[in-house]
């Protein structure tokens, strides 16, 4: 019997990447399929490529055995193949019947049947065995619950091949253990899921055949009878680290700059993708870069943006240089002395829309002012020279737009904006997301010297290559709480990625 | 080489209204040479004074990606309380029961009022917009019917009308030959605007909040006092409007101001600004000022009918936006 999907040598490339080389996937029948990987390894490029929203740049697909061309996602959806995102896109104040037929309702003409709506979201609900009234709005909808619908309209779809991007994420227990059984219900049916999660374990428990993604290649694939969790661990670790910068020393010294004790938050229902900390504690010393490696959604930017005064937090305390220290608003934690390098630049660093030399000099601004506030523009333009000229910034001049510098320039511009602040503790977030590897290998050499001159650096990553060659120490998160604590010398990528990815972890405070 | 076509990308749209202002000029003249008499100028201008005025004020509150629909209203209440006191709070007296016959006569008293009044409406609708974080479209479009409704309250809706030479110069008076006064107030807060915006830190920071509220945030900034303030400048602006137009007209009434919130938005909009903040100027609103008077004589002169005018004025409105949205999408590559 030939396989329902098949992905041939699928290769992609994007301005300065190459996401996906030659990868194949090949998902049986009824068969539970999980796609695994790192983050940026190319796990979402290929299933959108699959939804249609991608076209490659060369390979083929095979449905059912007869080549295909999926041009866009609802071309996707009449063959059968349908993508459950992470974010869901259901209409929140429409019901659940209304969502499950959407565009497709029953009735006549412009009129839609409410009887046949219900009774048709009925049958499919059924048949997952969830017993919702299909009259509920889906705003009054538990997350699971939201999932359970999106699962039901791709079945009334007549899918064939669901994808399900990360569907355990925001799940409790209980209701993974009720997903699991609604996955191999489908795949009693014939239906096939590709299953893509960072949650090993749940690997172990409902896929059938693994295939692992690494730098955009396959790294291998496998019954899971033939695999164990070491061997898919290695599948996914070993990433090139090659070009990248190497420390040669230490410089942390013995005093705590930063002190963070049993730091929660609450869960925010408006926002399932933010993950709730469930007391962090941990300290950071001047001249040393602290790494904290996690899986997206683990809880670090919520960790980083909670000691900067971005997010409120409900409970811990927070020491700084000693002194207790109240941060309500990030105005507060700069004036501590703290800056943070958000991990998204476009959306929560940069003024697209002003020049370099405004982006750079905007939190210091109070450094450069006469009277009446008035901006002391030649002591700006000094400032901003030297920040060039350190941090080798290629710009066409300081009025230029900064949306036109690359993506490394533009980190560099969002590096300088701090350093001209003069901190004592650096909180970056992916400071090397979406840039190249020579200015990957620049920012690097950069962090490096500002430890050395006693600037303490707290660095999250989910590269793990970034964070072993850089950190002096290693903190690992998962689910809102540390699950380990490594030395520079006592680092793997396996040993990282087991603390990052599975329950199990030995739990360190 | 990209890069620059989307530098003269970005250049030409900041010149577009300018051009676009030549051009019209130019039509304007060739078909009616009586367009380009200094008179017919200086009454072009005169007659976007008090809209430009406000059209400054709302500048800051657009470049924040905010907007201010109250402002026609909260003009009349400014213009007619300070009416009112000027002729000795007749009004004022009744509603509040305190004689205030003292402050009558006094220009820079019944000035100051409405300037003050302005500023107390912007700050009211600043707190609502970010303390109980209402959009700023819900809180002005009900400041719009408020204030109104508080105008025709306090004069009963009647007009309070003749006033001294005193007071209507800032209307009607003239400098310098033929300047008339409140062009002058207009550029004169159009100038000390553009400075504050350009080159001190305040600016700066209106310009980045509008631009990237939560990178305003993560840098430091306090975006609540920051949104604040420029609704207070606004309502700055429409209080001094309310007194000026008052002695412009040597009248002021409840209903005064009926319907400006267009032609200021429009002002700036067309001056370049963008609605979703972070870009634009207060040269620019000038401009777009002067854009819209020129279009309003320049069809009066060729018999156009002022219902026609009105079609016209809208439909640049939507052009204005749809550019400004075709530069951004440009911009972002």
């Amino acid at each position: 019997m030939t396989a329902i999907l098949e992905m041939r040598s699928i290769s992609k490339a994007f301005p300065g990447v190459q996401a996906l080389s030659e990868v194949t996937l090949t998902v049986e029948r009824g068969q539970i399929h999980g796609l695994l990987g790192e983050n940026g390894a190319g796990k979402s490029t290929l299933m959108k490529i699959l939804a249609g929203v991608y076209a490659p740049d060369s390979g083929e697909i095979l449905f059912d055995g007869v080549p295909v061309s999926i041009a866009a996602p609802h071309q996707a959806q009449q063959m059968g193949i349908v993508t459950i995102y992470q974010e869901f896109t259901l209409v929140p104040h429409l019901t659940i019947a209304e969502n499950v037929f959407i565009g497709r309702e029953p009735g006549v003409g412009a009129f839609m049947s409410w009887g046949r709506l219900r009774d048709q979201t009925r049958t499919v609900m059924e048949g997952l065995g969830i017993a919702l009234d299909p009259m509920t709005p889906v705003s009054a909808l538990s997350v699971a619950e939201q999932q359970m619908v999106e699962i039901a309209r791709a079945l009334s779809m007549q899918s064939k091949v669901i994808v399900m991007d990360e569907p355990t994420s925001a799940l409790s227990e209980h209701e993974v253990h009720q997903l699991i059984g609604i996955c191999r219900d489908l795949k009693a049916k014939g239906i096939s899921i590709i299953f893509i999660t960072h949650h090993l374990e749940e690997v172990m428990r409902v896929c059938d055949h693994i295939t692992v993604l690494r730098d955009g290649r396959n790294a291998g694939s496998a019954p899971i009878s033939d695999v164990k969790l070491d061997t898919i661990i290695q599948m996914m670790v070993g990433r090139s680290a090659s070009e990248l910068f190497k420390r040669t020393q230490s410089y942390a010294a013995a005093e705590t700059v930063l002190n963070v004790r049993d730091l929660r938050t609450a869960a925010d229902p408006n926002n399932p993708n933010k993950t709730a900390l469930h007391g962090i504690s941990f300290e950071v010393r001047r001249g040393e870069i602290l790494g904290i490696a996690g899986l997206i959604g683990a809880g670090r930017t919520e960790a980083a943006r909670a000691i900067f005064g971005a997010d409120r937090f409900e409970h811990g305390a927070i020491t700084f240089e000693g002194k207790p220290a109240d941060i309500r608003s990030p105005l507060d934690a700069i004036r501590l002395g703290i800056g943070l390098i958000p991990e998204d630049r476009k959306q929560q660093a940069l003024f697209l829309a002003l020049a370099v030399r405004e982006n750079l000099s905007i939190a210091a601004l109070g450094r450069l002012l006469r009277w009446f506030n008035f901006v002391r523009f030649d002591a700006e333009r000094q400032m901003v020279e030297r920040y060039r000229q350190a941090l080798n910034i290629r710009m066409s001049g300081q009025d230029q737009t900064v949306s036109n510098l690359s993506g490394g320039n533009q980190q560099k511009v969002v590096i300088a904006r701090w350093l001209a602040m003069e901190p004592k503790l650096l909180i970056v977030d992916e400071p090397t997301r979406g840039i190249d590897v020579a200015a990957k290998a620049e920012v690097h050499q950069l962090l490096d010297e500002l430890a050395s001159r006693g600037i303490a650096i707290v660095m999250i990553s989910s590269e793990l290559p970034e964070i072993l060659s850089m950190s002096d120490r290693i903190l690992t998160i998962r689910e809102g709480r540390l699950t380990g604590e490594f030395q520079r010398a006592e680092a793997t990528e396996e040993r990282l990625m087991e603390a990052m990815a599975l329950s199990g972890a030995s739990a360190k405070p | 080489m990209n890069s620059r076509r989307i530098d003269v990308i970005r250049l030409l749209g900041q010149f577009a209204p300018f051009i676009f202002l030549i051009a019209l000029v130019l039509i304007f003249t060739s078909l009616n040479p009586r367009f380009l008499l200094p008179l017919n100028l200086w009454n072009i201008l005169r007659q976007v004074s008090i809209t430009g005025l406000i059209a400054i004020g709302m500048t800051f509150v657009i470049l924040t990606a905010g907007i201010d629909l109250s402002v026609g209203s909260l003009l009349a209440l400014a213009g007619l309380v300070c009416a009112d006191i000027y002729k000795g709070g007749e009004f004022f007296t009744r509603l509040f029961g305190a004689d205030v016959s003292g402050l009558a006569g006094n220009v820079a008293i019944a000035a100051a009022l409405a300037m003050i009044i302005g500023v107390l409406g912007g700050l009211i609708q600043g707190i609502a917009v970010t303390r109980l974080g209402v959009p700023a479209f819900v809180v002005t479009l009900g400041g719009l019917s408020v204030f109104r409704g508080a105008a025709l309250q306090y004069s009963n809706g009647g007009p309070i009308s003749t006033f001294d030479a005193a007071y209507n110069f800032w209307g009607q008076g003239k400098v310098l030959g033929d300047v008339p006064v409140p062009v002058i107030v207009f550029l004169a807060f159009a100038v000390v605007a553009h400075i504050i915006l350009r080159y001190t830190r305040y600016g700066r920071h209106v310009y980045a909040v509008g631009g990237n509220i939560e990178a305003a945030r993560l840098s430091g900034l306090n975006t609540r006092r920051l949104i604040l303030s420029v609704y207070v400048i606004v309502g700055f602006f429409a209080g001094l409007g309310g007194f000026v137009l008052s002695s412009r007209l040597n009248s002021s009434e409840a209903v005064a101001g009926n319907g400006y919130e267009l032609t200021v938005i429009a002002s700036v909009v067309i001056g370049g600004t963008s609605l979703f903040g972070g870009r634009g100027s207060v040269l620019g609103t000038v401009v777009g000022s002067v854009l819209i008077g020129v279009l309003n004589n320049g069809l009066v002169l060729m018999n156009v009918s002022s219902y026609v005018q009105q079609i016209v004025i809208g439909s640049i409105i939507v052009l204005a936006v749809w550019f400004d949205q075709f530069i951004k999408a440009r911009q972002k590559r």
